[in-house]
């Protein structure tokens, strides 16, 4: 059954610079993950396969790499006749220039205004997890909530941005939130992920808008504390918040994992992705392979070990490819040595050359470059 | 009216194919998985994407259902286009009688309305079951040129199998002069690869005689082609030089699939200039465990692999468990080989489930009597139980008797 009165809306830009060379041509959103993948298919997926008919991307800067992922939204099924994929660019006003979520969602006002969906799910684009919305909305609406945060347990990921960190009741009620605590140990920090009524989101977001209030988990969400219910919902499964480089690679390893990799790519939910129609995988003479995620239209004649590799990237013979995220169409001639790499896009190393990183510091080499 | 349409594309894909015997017991040869992630049918679609091909219709009959439900819109081919793309043309009934395809040449007169809608100059017809990558636009160029009725598309073959193949007989400028369809002694060794170009009027104008013939079997290579050559039109061969296999049989089948792991083999799948589409599976990449080795093989998304591949090429979703090995052998989509299980020569079909420590076919070496070794063939959704020993060339079938709910496999021999 499709359609459940919940509109979907993506943050594509939200904490870019917390991945630095990796979004530098980019959205958050486009940041290829995963093999085949860019982290904004994760939340559509979900989206989609929790029965949302209508997806908003809400994006600031540098989306053509975006727009060219999602075209007509029809890999996600989000290509259709009623409802289906907006992508929403920045719209300035006389009162407001779209930079902060607040702005953002006051640009992206006149949509919230026209749709007819009851709720809103809003969520970044850079957090990897396989979560099923219906089981929110169905929390949402049986605690009567006004709004429901999607919180995660366990220590805070280093490098987060201004995490909140959510006290609730038995119930599930909000008691307290705390921006930014010092804290170390585990506790219940937000997803950045929530469901809201639609016209309450549009009131919040003008109020703040008119107080000329732009933070919208201090502004939107603490100082409502007490005039909202606002309720949590934990999510048991795995996530993985991607907020820095360090984190990415980490996010990218966990996939070796089998336990994380049934989760994630559940076939009752899949996750999709742009279509790309390369042949499957070719292993040749002498190829070993061993704990890795391989793409199609990748050729592998070297050694591989603890890798990602994505589509299209060419491993030479006598090339040993050990603990790397090569992305598409990386091309390693015969006879390298690669260990802790993270190589963009269209990178070309060529013979013999030997790059080594840490694993608390993996080497990154930026789109296009030539080794 | 829609806008008119120089080619028309003619795709037959009725045929059972039942020389790939359980293969194709459930669906159009056509239909048939290839090369880890394809279908037959990519081919001729993609070609005819790939040469500027708008509209092209599918002739369907035999077990259409996959078939059918694979080409849905086209829009994976970039058929889906508003006035032309790709057309499924299942038989259908008349006013005063309705008939199933009775030829290729009756398929094709049956949908003289499709073709007439388009107002086209040419109509190409293509068959289902090759695998190979042509540029008809080339082909055309040269019908026009030799200002043709008809054009025939020829492939060397070396002399000793000319026999096995229709052979084209020309004169220097090109033109035919005589088939020979498995001649004994073949004059030369131009083989035809089934791809025929026509100039519409002269051929709209054969298939009505053809089908006003009570005596005609209705098919182009035995009826049409050898009609239009007695009455003297023009009848040209084109010679395409290039990766071509007919893939009509377990062994050709399984041959063409072990091409694409052959360095040498001219046949690039994914080329940015003439890339062959599919439906892609929505599946991860797959994931090569530590334990596992895995060579000289062609490895699809979604497969989990932690034992032993050599020489073979695997399906989206096909899982291989610890210490299974698969060597020289096709595993069709979301087939699982349990531990220890051994797979050698064979074809695996889709939804299979090989028990732990089961034997599926044996190498060629290790067979005496060198008649009875074959390809072992698992048709779709069996399952072999643990331990079970499936000889090669053996052909093995879901049993469709109902009852019990399990289902079970026969075990049948195949004698051709």
């Amino acid at each position: 059954m499709r359609g459940n009165n919940v509109l979907g809306l993506i943050f594509s830009n939200m904490h870019e610079e917390q991945l630095r060379d990796l979004t530098e041509n980019r959205t958050m959103g486009s940041v290829p993950f995963g093999g085949k993948y860019c982290l904004i298919d994760f939340p559509l997926s979900n989206m989609v396969n929790s029965g949302i008919n209508k997806v908003g991307v809400i994006t600031k800067r540098n989306y053509q790499s975006l727009m060219d992922h999602l075209g007509s939204g029809k890999s996600w099924n989000l290509s259709r006749k009623r409802e289906g994929l907006f992508i929403l660019p920045p719209f300035e006003a006389e009162v407001y220039k779209p930079n902060d979520q607040i702005e953002l969602l006051a640009s992206a006002q006149t949509f919230l205004q026209n749709s007819k969906e009851e709720y809103v799910l809003l969520t970044d684009s850079n957090i990897v997890c396989n979560i099923d919305y219906s089981d929110v909305l169905n929390q949402h609406v049986r605690t009567k909530a006004d709004i429901t945060v999607i919180c995660h347990t366990g220590k805070i990921p280093a490098g987060m941005a201004a995490p909140a960190v959510y006290t609730a009741g038995p119930d599930g009620r909000v008691r307290d939130m705390l921006i930014n605590p010092r804290t170390e140990g585990e506790c219940c920090f937000g997803m950045n992920m929530m469901l809201i009524r639609r016209e309450l989101l549009i009131r919040l977001v003008s109020d703040c808008v008119s107080r000329n209030l732009n933070n919208f988990k201090r502004d939107l969400l603490q100082r409502n504390l007490s005039s909202y219910q606002i309720y949590v919902y934990h999510f048991q499964g795995f996530a993985k918040l991607v907020c820095s480089e360090i984190a990415y690679f980490e996010a990218s390893m966990s996939l070796m994992l089998p336990e994380v990799r049934a989760q994630l790519f559940d076939p009752r939910r899949p996750i999709y992705t742009k279509v790309h129609d390369d042949m499957p995988a070719r292993y040749g003479l002498g190829a070993i392979v061993s704990n890795s995620i391989v793409s199609d239209g990748c050729v592998i004649d070297g050694e591989i070990s603890n890798s990602v590799l994505f589509r299209d990237v060419h491993i030479g013979k006598g090339t040993r490819v050990e603990n790397c995220v090569l992305l598409q169409d990386t091309d390693v001639s015969p006879d390298c040595r690669l260990n802790y790499v993270i190589a963009d896009k269209n990178v070309l190393i060529k013979n013999e050359r030997s790059l080594l990183g840490f694993q608390s510091y993996p080497v990154y080499i930026s789109k296009g470059s030539i080794v | 009216m829609l806008p008119k349409q120089e080619v028309v594309a003619m795709l037959l894909a009725g045929g059972q194919g039942s020389r790939l015997g359980v293969l194709t017991k459930d669906l159009a040869k056509p239909a048939v998985p290839y090369g880890g992630k394809y279908r037959i049918i990519d081919f001729p679609l993609s070609n005819c994407v790939n040469s500027g091909i708008e509209c092209v219709g599918v002739l369907t009959q035999y077990q259409p259902l996959v078939l059918n439900e694979y080409i849905g819109s086209g829009q994976p081919w970039d058929l889906d286009s508003v006035s032309a793309g790709v057309r499924v043309l299942p038989p259908y009934q008349r006013g005063r009688k309705s008939d199933w395809y009775k030829g290729t040449a009756n398929a094709i007169y049956q949908n003289i309305p499709y073709i007439e809608r388009y107002n086209p100059e040419y109509v190409i017809v293509l068959s289902g079951d090759h695998i190979y990558k042509m540029d008809y636009s080339k082909m055309i160029a040269y019908h026009q040129e030799k200002k043709a009725d008809c054009t025939i598309a020829v492939i060397e073959v070396p002399m000793e199998e000319a026999s096995r193949f229709g052979i084209m007989n020309t004169k220097p400028d090109g033109s035919i002069y005589e088939f020979e369809e498995k001649p004994k002694k073949p004059k030369s060794n131009m083989a035809s690869m089934g791809i025929y170009v026509f100039t519409w009027n002269k051929l709209r104008e054969y298939l009505e005689a053809d089908e006003a013939n009570p005596e005609s079997t209705n098919d182009f290579g035995k009826d049409v082609l050898p009609t239009m050559l007695k009455a003297g039109e023009r009848m040209f061969a084109y010679r395409f030089e290039g990766y071509w296999k007919d893939v009509g049989t377990i062994d050709s089948l399984w041959e063409s699939n072990m091409d694409l792991l052959n360095p040498k083999v001219p046949l690039d799948l994914s080329r940015e200039n003439w890339k062959i589409y599919s439906r892609n599976p929505v599946m991860p990449p797959h994931y090569i465990a530590k334990e596992a080795k895995v060579q000289n093989s062609l490895v699809a998304e979604g497969c989990n692999i932690y034992g032993l591949v050599d020489f073979s090429v695997l399906f989206a979703g096909a899982s291989v468990a610890p210490g299974a090995v698969v060597r020289d052998s096709i595993i069709m989509p979301n087939t699982h080989i349990e531990a220890g299980a051994v797979v050698q020569y064979a074809i695996i079909a889709e939804d299979c489930v090989i028990g732990r420590n089961a034997t599926i076919g044996k190498r060629p070496e290790d067979v005496e009597d060198k008649d009875k070794w074959g390809i072992a063939v698992v048709g779709d959704g069996c399952r072999i139980r643990e331990g079970a020993v499936i000889p090669p060339k053996a052909m093995i079938d879901r049993d469709t008797r109902e009852g019990g709910g399990r289902r079970k496999c026969a075990v049948t021999m195949c004698s051709a």
